[in-house]
């Protein structure tokens, strides 16, 4: 799987390029600019693409803006946005476009290879990795008078929050030590109580999830 | 309809006529006693100075005198809308009695103040005076007329001046009467302008030469300080949260790291257990570093500006909040982030005490003046108090010569609008775009 990189700090750049190799990705770019990533992602085709959200040459959202005007060009293209702070107005830009094989994540979760990885795959494969936090933000956002959402038992709100994140019923599962047929009955459970219609598109699902939680009150 | 607006007009000339003849009458009556008390004793404390004694009672007197002068300032403000700036040179803190009258006496402002007294005394009465002695002059031109003549003539040959028409019978009453009647109209209309007159003498004496600019002055230099305050505070937090939260996590980590070198070969399920809260530990440094930075200079602003930082504000809050936006560049960034806390103050204030569960922002440039509304439908009764959220976020923003109100009637709505004067300039582009191959 080839991946274009895009980071400024050589430590972390450095960092991310031997993690990802070791768990058998091809890196065809690691950049370290706006101007250089626009013309990897425009030239090198990549199966995905790992973004740091701020880029030189000027330090605000360069990372951000090149992700999002190269999935203008090729909709769909898997990108993996990485960042220091995770923002909700962030977030609804990627999303906003309903392709899916969108990324979002806080850079501390490089702590976690395994589960980083498994993020990029999953992004890679047209699916979504969100952060927890942008979720947490979303639900603490929307909880205060949802009806829908309050009818949720916490084992269910459980299973939506990393349903949220984009994890598959067997990453679920993985996650909260059940099987995979609970969570399949949970998530059943929650698409009846929020008035979702059930899809057996994994990739579907979760968007349908955020739209759920980031619509307007 | 037209009639009645005029007669409500009329109604309002003559009470503001009245107010101001008493108010003219209560400051000639009341404050010369006062005036003279003060400069005698002034006149008193500085001939002791050679003896000593007045290095005791300068400080005092002076003291006295500037606080009846403050009076009067206020007075002025009140009652004639005339502001006169207070200009005095700072007294330094635990000064003794003779620093303390040097400092007085150096001070120019401390002479005006003695000027004033004499000029108060004078000119200052008579001008206070002249306001209720038109107004009420013409009343006893009336009574003359009316029949007072007879107690003042008391037969052919005597004469009673009113003014300078001579009476001597009911005819040169009446003519008594026409005079009094033209004083009436002229009193009507110039009454409050006389009181007016009367305070700008206090002003030109007591206001000094330079009022406007030495008001800038002082307002600069408290605002100055204030800024120096509120940065060497805030360096004082980021310090305080740096040593207790990302420092001591960081050494907590180093030494389980050594364990962990010292473990690993020994007892390695010990240090498995160490390695993931060493782990833990990181991860929390990291989240404490995130917070320090979003209070210093929040990542959306430094990415996005004032428009997207406050959206993104809007978005973390726990009520739903309607944004609009419309600015065309982005101001200086220091107005930017004293723009963006100060929102974020008032939505935390809106949000802690108000009770609303929706609000409105909105940000706008117009005339060179950035301009933030908070709206919240709570139960209002907000104010700007001393020590209070909404004080401080006032006193930041004086820094820029920006400036707070608060519309808070009890019941709600709460408005708070702040206004900061500043430019709006281009941003710069995102190199991406600038290649032009995306297309954006």
């Amino acid at each position: 799987m080839r991946v274009v990189l895009a980071e400024d700090l050589f430590l972390l750049r450095d960092g991310l390029v031997r993690m990802l190799t070791a768990y058998g990705f091809e890196i065809a770019a690691a950049v370290e600019s706006g101007p250089e990533l626009a013309k990897a992602l425009e030239e090198l085709t990549p199966d995905v693409a790992v973004v740091d959200v701020r880029l030189p040459p000027t330090h605000t959202d360069e990372g951000l803006q090149c992700a999002l005007a190269a999935r203008r060009t090729r909709p769909g293209l898997p990108v993996l946005v990485l960042s220091q702070h995770v923002e909700q107005l962030y977030a609804r830009e990627l999303l906003a476009d309903g392709n899916g094989a969108i990324g979002y994540l806080l850079k501390d979760r490089v702590f976690d290879a395994e589960q980083f990885v498994d993020a990029v795959r999953r992004v890679a494969a047209g699916g979504t990795a969100m952060d927890p936090q942008v979720i947490q933000q979303l639900l603490s956002r929307r909880s205060a008078e949802d009806r829908p959402l309050a009818r949720l038992t916490p084992r269910e709100r459980e299973v939506l929050e990393l349903m949220a994140q984009g994890r598959s019923n067997a990453g679920i599962a993985a996650q909260l030590v059940v099987t995979e047929r609970a969570v399949a009955k949970h998530t059943s459970n929650i698409f009846a109580k929020l008035g979702l219609e059930v899809s057996d598109d994994d990739n579907r699902r979760v968007l349908a999830v955020l739209a759920y939680l980031d619509q307007d009150r | 309809m037209n009639t009645d607006v005029q007669r409500d007009d009329f109604r309002a000339r003559t009470r503001q006529a009245v107010l101001a003849a008493v108010q003219g009458l209560v400051l000639a009556l009341v404050m010369p006693p006062v005036t003279v008390l003060c400069l005698a004793f002034t006149v008193m404390s500085l001939e002791l100075l050679p003896l000593g004694l007045g290095l005791f009672l300068v400080p005092p007197v002076l003291g006295a005198v500037r606080r009846y002068a403050r009076a009067r300032r206020e007075l002025a403000a009140e009652w004639g809308g005339v502001v006169i700036p207070v200009v005095y040179r700072p007294v330094p803190p635990g000064a003794g009695p003779w620093t303390h009258t040097v400092t007085l006496l150096r001070d120019p402002q401390t002479w005006r103040d003695l000027l004033w007294l004499l000029t108060d005394m004078t000119a200052g009465t008579v001008t206070a005076l002249l306001p209720a002695v038109l107004l009420f002059f013409p009343v006893q031109g009336f009574l003359v007329a009316a029949g007072l003549w007879r107690a003042y003539v008391h037969g052919p040959g005597d004469t009673y001046w009113y003014a300078f028409v001579p009476v001597t019978g009911q005819a040169t009453a009446l003519l008594a009467a026409v005079l009094a009647a033209v004083l009436l109209v002229v009193a009507h209309r110039f009454t409050p302008s006389l009181l007016t007159a009367h305070f700008r003498l206090t002003r030109a004496v007591l206001g000094g030469g330079r009022g406007d600019l030495t008001e800038r002055v002082r307002v600069l230099t408290e605002t100055r300080r204030d800024a120096v305050d509120t940065s060497a505070a805030e360096l004082r937090r980021i310090e305080r949260d740096l040593h207790d939260g990302a420092q001591a996590r960081l050494v907590a980590m180093g030494m389980d790291l050594g364990t962990i070198e010292m473990l690993v070969e020994r007892d390695p399920a010990a240090a498995k257990e160490l390695i993931a809260r060493a782990r833990r530990n990181s991860a929390e440094a990291l989240e404490e570093l995130r917070d320090l930075v979003r209070g210093i200079h929040p990542p959306v602003l430094a990415e996005r500006g004032l428009g997207d930082a406050v959206r993104a504000l809007a978005l973390r809050l726990p009520l739903p909040a309607e944004v609009s936006v419309e600015l065309s560049g982005r101001a200086e960034a220091p107005v930017e982030s004293a723009a963006y806390f100060a929102v974020n103050e008032v939505l935390t204030n809106a949000v802690k005490h108000s009770g609303a569960d929706r609000v409105w922002i909105d940000v706008h440039h117009t005339d060179g003046r950035l301009r933030l509304t908070v709206t919240d439908n709570g139960r209002g009764g907000a104010a700007a108090r001393a020590g209070s959220g909404l004080a401080g976020v006032e006193r930041r923003l004086g820094t820029f010569d920006g400036v707070l109100a608060v519309s808070s009637p009890a019941g709600g709505p709460t408005m708070v609008t702040m206004e900061i004067p500043c430019v709006l300039s281009w941003p710069k582009t995102s190199s991406c775009c600038a290649t032009g191959w995306c297309g954006c």
